[in-house]
Order: C-alpha cells, then sequence, then structure tokens
C-alpha cells in the first residue's frame, strides 16, 4: 500500500507515530501519579524526617543532623543482622517447602491443579494476625506439635542450635521462623509453579534418554528451567519477611526482637520520630544491596 | 489459563529490581537539597509545658445535627446476644441523639498516631470524645488538644467517685471524666507454676521456677510502677534515679531469661494455656479469664497497687461537643454504669453503682476487683505526669529494655 500511493502514506504513518507516543503515556500515567503521591512523596518526607531534630511538643526542624544515622546503626545492629538472619531461614524454609509443593501441583496434580493453587492461597483468607496467633496453639507446651517434638528428640536438636529453649517451641527463634516460612509459603509458591508449570516436559525425557539420573535431571535441567521462579519466590519472601515484626512480636521473647519491631517501637512509643525514619531506610538501603549482590550472582537475565 | 498468570509474576520480580533503580535515582535527588525544601519545618508549639495553648473549639452544631462520634476501645462497654449495646441504645431512645459508637481504640499510642496529625494541622478528628488512658490524657492537655468539658451539661458529675476527683494530671477534672478504672497486679497459673503462688512482683522477677515463663506489659508506667511500688517509691512523686533503678532490676531479669515477653492484651491467651505461668495483668481481665478457669491466681501488691483509668475527652474542634457531654452526663447515672459494670467488669467511677448491683448481679457487687475495699482503694497510686521531657526519656529507656 504505501509503495502504491507514496504521498497519501506519510498520514497514516505518522498518526500511528504519534499514537504510539501517547498511548504508553497515557497507559503510564496512573501508577505513575500513584508512585509519586504513594512512594515518591512518602520517601522522601521519611529522608526528610530523618535528618530533623526535636520532638513532638516544640516541633522538628530540619538540621542535617545524619548522627541518627550513627546512633540508630550503633545501637540497633544486631537486630538488623538477627533480621535478616531470620528472613533468610526462612526464606530457606520456604523455598525447601515450596518447591516439591510447585512442582507437584504443576505436574502432578491433574485435574486438582485449581483446586490446589487456591488451596495454596486460601490463608490469605484469613486476617494476618489472627494466623499468626493460631501458631500460638499449634506450638504451645502441652499441644501435639510440642509433644512429638520431645518424643523424638527433635527438641534438643532445635535447642542444641539455640533456636528454643526450656522444652518449649513457643516464644523462641524456632517459632518466629516457623511464622516467618508459614505466612510467607504463598509468595514462594506461586512464582516457582509459574516457572514450573511451562518447564517442557520432553526436556525430562530428553534427559532419560541421555542416561541422566534423577538428580542430574533436576541439577542440570530442572532448577536452571526454574531459576526466574526461585529469584522471583526467594525475593517476594526475604524483603517481606526482613521488615516483619508481628511473628516476631507474637511468638517470639525478649531475645528475638526484629528491626521491624524497634521502628514500630520508636515511632509509636518513644515517638522519636527521626530515629524511626532513619532505621526504616537503613532497612531499606540493606535490603536495596542485599537484593542488588543476590540478583547480580543469580544473574538478572534468569528474571526476564 | 496458568501462561497468564505466569508474566504477572514475572513482573513483580521484575518490579523489585526496578524500585531499586527508582531509589538509585532518589538518592541523586536527595544530594540536590530537595529533602530540605520538602521538609516539614516543624510546628512551633506555642507551649511544651502547659495547656495554655487555648484549645480551639469548632462551632457546636449539637441542637441541629443529632448526632455524637465516639470511638473506645473493643469489647468496653456492654453488648447483648444481638451485638447491640443496650446502654447506647436506651441513650438514643432518651436524647434522640444518633451514637456512632466506634471500637477503634486498640492502643493508645497507635491511636495517637492516627489523630495527632489532624489536631497538629487544626484539623477535625471526626470524632466528640474518646476514652484515653490517664497519661495519654496528660499528653493530650500537655499538647493543648483537648477541650475543657462545660459542667453545666454534666450535672450528674455529682456522682463521680470523690477518690478520682483530683489527679494529678488533670487538676480538678477540667478536661477528662473517667470511663472505667482497673488495678495492675500479679496473674498466675497454678497448672503452670507446680500449684505454687506467686503474689509479688519480686517472684515474678526472680523466682527460677518460673524462669522464661514470665510476662510483663508494654505499658511503661503498669510495669515500671509495680517494680517502683515495691521498691517503696511513691508512683506520684517517682524520680528520674528511681525509674532508672527500677527499670535496672527488670533489665536484669531479662537479661537472666526471665522474662519472655513484654505484651498488651494478649496475655491473656498463654497465661490461661499455662504457657504463660505468671505476669502483669490488669483486673478486668483477670475477672473474665477467671470465668472459664477458676483456678487462676491473682495479688494485689501489699505495699501500693498501680491504678489507672481510661477518661473521656472531647478532642479540638468537635462538633457537637454538647451531645458528646450529654453522653457523659447520661453514664455518670449510676444505673446506667451498673449496666456497664455488670458487664465490664473494670471498676466503675461513679458512686452509688453497688448497691444496684448488689440487688441485680450480687456475684459481681461481691467482686473485690471490681468493688474494691476502702482498705485496698487506700493503696490504690497513680502515676505521676510526666514532662514532655521526661516522658521522651523514661519511654525511650523502657523501649530499650524492650526491645534490647
Amino acid at each position: 500500500m504505501a509503495f502504491a500511493h507514496p504521498i497519501g502514506a506519510a498520514r497514516p504513518a505518522r498518526a500511528t507515530r504519534r499514537r504510539g507516543y501517547f498511548v504508553p503515556v497515557l497507559l503510564l500515567t496512573p501508577a505513575m501519579l500513584w508512585l509519586t503521591v504513594f512512594f515518591v512523596v512518602p520517601t522522601i518526607s521519611l529522608a526528610s524526617q530523618s535528618l530533623q531534630t526535636g520532638d513532638i511538643d516544640n516541633g522538628y526542624t530540619f538540621t542535617w543532623n545524619f548522627q541518627t544515622y550513627a546512633d540508630a546503626l550503633s545501637r540497633y545492629w544486631p537486630h538488623f543482622v538477627r533480621s535478616f538472619g531470620y528472613a533468610a531461614l526462612a526464606t530457606v524454609g520456604t523455598l525447601l517447602l515450596g518447591y516439591p509443593l510447585a512442582w507437584f501441583i504443576a505436574h502432578r496434580a491433574g485435574r486438582f491443579k485449581n483446586t490446589l493453587l487456591v488451596l495454596v492461597v486460601a490463608p490469605f483468607f484469613t486476617n494476618f494476625l489472627i494466623r499468626t496467633l493460631a501458631w500460638q496453639i499449634i506450638l504451645t507446651d502441652s499441644g501435639p506439635v510440642n509433644g512429638f517434638f520431645r518424643a523424638t528428640g527433635l527438641i534438643n536438636v532445635l535447642e542444641a542450635v539455640g533456636l528454643t529453649s526450656n522444652d518449649s517451641l513457643l516464644f523462641s527463634p524456632f517459632a518466629v521462623v516457623s511464622g516467618l516460612v508459614y505466612n510467607f509459603l504463598p509468595f514462594m509458591v506461586l512464582p516457582l509453579y509459574a516457572s514450573l508449570e511451562r518447564l517442557d516436559s520432553r526436556l525430562l525425557d530428553a534427559a532419560g534418554d541421555l542416561y541422566a539420573n534423577g538428580w542430574h535431571t533436576f541439577w542440570r535441567v530442572i532448577w536452571p528451567l526454574s531459576l526466574p521462579g526461585v529469584v522471583s519466590g526467594t525475593l517476594l519472601t526475604f524483603i517481606p519477611a526482613a521488615g516483619d515484626y508481628i511473628n516476631s512480636k507474637l511468638l517470639g521473647n525478649t531475645q528475638t526482637v526484629m528491626i521491624g519491631q524497634v521502628i514500630d517501637a520508636q515511632f509509636l512509643r518513644v515517638l522519636d520520630y527521626p530515629t524511626a525514619a532513619a532505621l526504616s531506610f537503613i532497612l531499606m538501603a540493606a535490603i536495596i544491596v542485599l537484593v542488588g549482590i543476590y540478583v547480580r550472582i543469580a544473574g538478572t537475565e534468569e528474571l526476564v | 489459563m496458568p501462561d497468564q498468570n505466569d508474566p504477572l509474576l514475572m513482573s513483580f520480580a521484575r518490579a523489585a529490581i526496578s524500585r531499586r533503580s527508582a531509589l538509585t535515582g532518589l538518592a541523586g535527588v536527595a544530594a540536590a537539597g530537595l529533602l530540605a525544601a520538602c521538609g516539614s519545618p516543624g510546628r512551633n508549639a506555642s507551649s511544651s509545658t502547659s495547656a495554655s495553648a487555648a484549645p480551639k473549639a469548632a462551632e457546636d452544631l449539637s441542637d441541629t445535627d443529632k448526632v455524637v462520634n465516639w470511638s473506645n476501645w473493643p469489647e468496653y462497654i456492654d453488648i447483648d446476644d444481638a451485638g447491640k449495646h443496650p446502654s447506647i441504645e436506651a441513650f438514643v431512645k432518651q436524647t434522640g441523639i444518633k451514637v456512632n459508637y466506634n471500637e477503634d481504640y486498640n492502643d493508645n499510642d497507635e491511636f495517637f498516631a492516627k489523630v495527632r496529625p489532624l489536631l497538629e494541622a487544626g484539623q477535625d478528628t471526626g470524632r466528640d470524645t474518646w476514652v484515653s488512658t490517664d497519661w495519654m490524657v496528660a499528653r493530650l492537655v500537655r499538647l493543648g488538644y483537648v477541650q475543657p468539658l462545660d459542667y453545666a451539661n454534666i450535672p450528674n458529675l455529682a456522682n463521680l467517685e470523690p477518690s478520682l476527683k483530683d489527679v494529678p494530671f488533670d487538676q480538678g477534672r477540667v478536661y477528662s471524666l473517667p470511663w472505667q478504672s482497673g488495678f495492675v497486679g500479679v496473674a498466675y497459673n497454678p497448672k503452670a507454676t507446680g500449684g505454687r503462688k506467686v503474689t509479688s512482683v519480686d517472684q515474678l522477677l526472680h523466682d527460677t521456677a518460673l524462669k522464661g515463663k514470665v510476662t510483663m506489659l508494654t505499658e511503661m508506667r503498669d510495669t515500671v510502677g509495680m517494680v517502683l511500688i515495691e521498691q517503696g517509691v511513691s508512683l506520684a512523686e517517682v524520680t528520674a534515679d528511681q525509674f532508672a533503678a527500677a527499670l535496672a532490676v527488670i533489665q536484669e531479669a531479662k537479661d537472666a531469661g526471665q522474662i519472655k515477653g513484654f505484651t498488651g492484651n494478649e496475655y491473656t491467651k498463654p497465661l490461661a494455656s499455662g504457657d504463660t505461668a505468671a505476669c502483669l495483668a490488669w483486673t478486668g481481665d483477670v475477672v473474665q479469664l477467671r470465668a472459664d478457669n477458676p483456678q487462676l491466681g491473682y495479688a494485689l501488691g501489699e505495699q501500693g497497687i498501680p491504678m489507672f483509668s481510661d477518661n473521656f475527652v472531647i478532642p479540638n474542634l468537635a462538633q457537637h461537643k454538647k451531645n458528646a457531654e450529654k453522653l457523659i452526663n447520661y453514664y455518670y447515672d449510676p444505673k446506667v454504669m451498673a449496666a456497664v459494670a455488670d458487664y465490664v467488669n473494670y471498676i466503675p467511677p461513679v458512686a452509688g453503682v453497688k448497691p444496684i448491683l448488689v440487688k441485680e448481679d450480687p456475684e459481681v457487687a461481691n467482686n473485690e476487683l471490681i468493688f474494691p475495699s476502702e482498705a485496698i482503694l487506700a493503696k490504690a497510686q497513680v502515676f505521676r505526669a510526666l514532662s514532655a521531657e521526661e516522658e521522651t526519656s523514661f519511654n525511650r529507656q523502657f523501649q530499650a529494655v524492650v526491645t534490647g
């Protein structure tokens, strides 16, 4: 057409290019506005708050007070380390539990596939607090879970590695990590499922034909192809778990306090807004650095 | 179908990374000095120590708009099987004023965080009255966020329990009137303590049989107050040194692994199940817990008992101030308060309630935790009002122990 009518063709082409410019902008605008109002502006205000000095009675003034960061970090670095430690444990836990589950749903569940996926998400129908409080009942001293751990001697193993104490599971690092694993499991299962579901099962046959045993098939074929799911699943678990404070508050003890609890206390109870803001910023920065390193190692191209 | 899910999930992962680039960009912006420009300049408070800042009254719509908006703590009023509040229904019938009753006051600090920005900016909070604990009333008065009550609308004030008339944080009850009061004591579950009684804070903090099975309260004045009283300090005259000394005792017990945690209301379930052997507890909770678990033990301090009240206040710019005052007046009728006390099991601040309940519900009327004897009331102590500097300093020290 364009060759047949070279003069007339110019107009539609330009119209197309103009539309090609406006439509994406139009589509992006709502999201950009949303992010500006609810992310960029609050982040700037938070950054500003972290560099202010004052109190609620006399107001806050902006003073470039970087000392807040130094103080916050020197006082609360153990809480950061602990939070990242628990989040890492919880991420590994969800991966170990979620991977076989996702594989089963994707390749072995047959017509129950959708039902099982709904069941994975089902806990979200209940309030986060209620779900966490339920773990107080599950892990209670007189409950069957505690009984099982005691009867099998597993509780001694947990005590030896410092995850529990006094023969009880509740109010211990073990309980906190269990709560995190439970609460964030769906965030791991869903991306893993998405990756594993599209894996071509003929590749497994091919691996078998080439004399790969079960382990090799997994390690050389399935695992690399599921990496996008693993990377997004671990990120979706680790990031919120590191900032969580409900699990450590309801299932932990005075030695398991996570950084989210400290921020909550500084912001709501002490009313030390600059310290709370500085801690939030340090947490954000630390997560960005950790995630950056992780993604660099895992390979960004795996994500796309 | 799953193929449609797939890109969505992948985009989560991408979003996580593009957030990083957004933040990197932001850091550059920050360096440009935008922070200072955008930062809140701070409120140059009119006064930091007293309520000399004139509370701002709004035009009172009470007579034309027959509504009152009331925020209260959950399960802190009478309720029937249909989930309705009979005392409120009777008030509506009697006065024609509609009550918007909201149970959205879960925690003093959280509620304060919710309304502070509005009060600071001089805006209406959408509430005509709410129920704050003593120390929060002290803070609200200090910041000039609440209005004086008009006693002309509260003739039933004559029924206020005499011991609550003058409180250190609100001399002469200008701004606040109590809704319910309670004591802090030590509760224990004999099943978990091996049958032994726990009767003092000293035992709570040092009895090795309770190690790792003790909780204290996140309410600073209740937890530290218990220790202060045991050390012979009067809560009305606490000094900074005495506070620090009491806190050191708690820190020591925490470091020894004696204290398992600091809690709000959520101590009740572990106590009932025995996961918590002994803890600090509020009287109203204990009465309710004991209804289900009669074996639970409770002890009030011999030397003194920390007492708290939750009080009605009317915030600045409340649009139905008079209606709120009528509501307060209504609850200061002993007959009405009797119905509430019968349900909530805290200490009613209104005189003349007990004789009514002796007839209607003798079990409640004879409960020393709801209607304490003169001897017990004489031991009650209220934490003194703190200045802004003290409050910040005490809170900081206490939170260092709680989250340290």
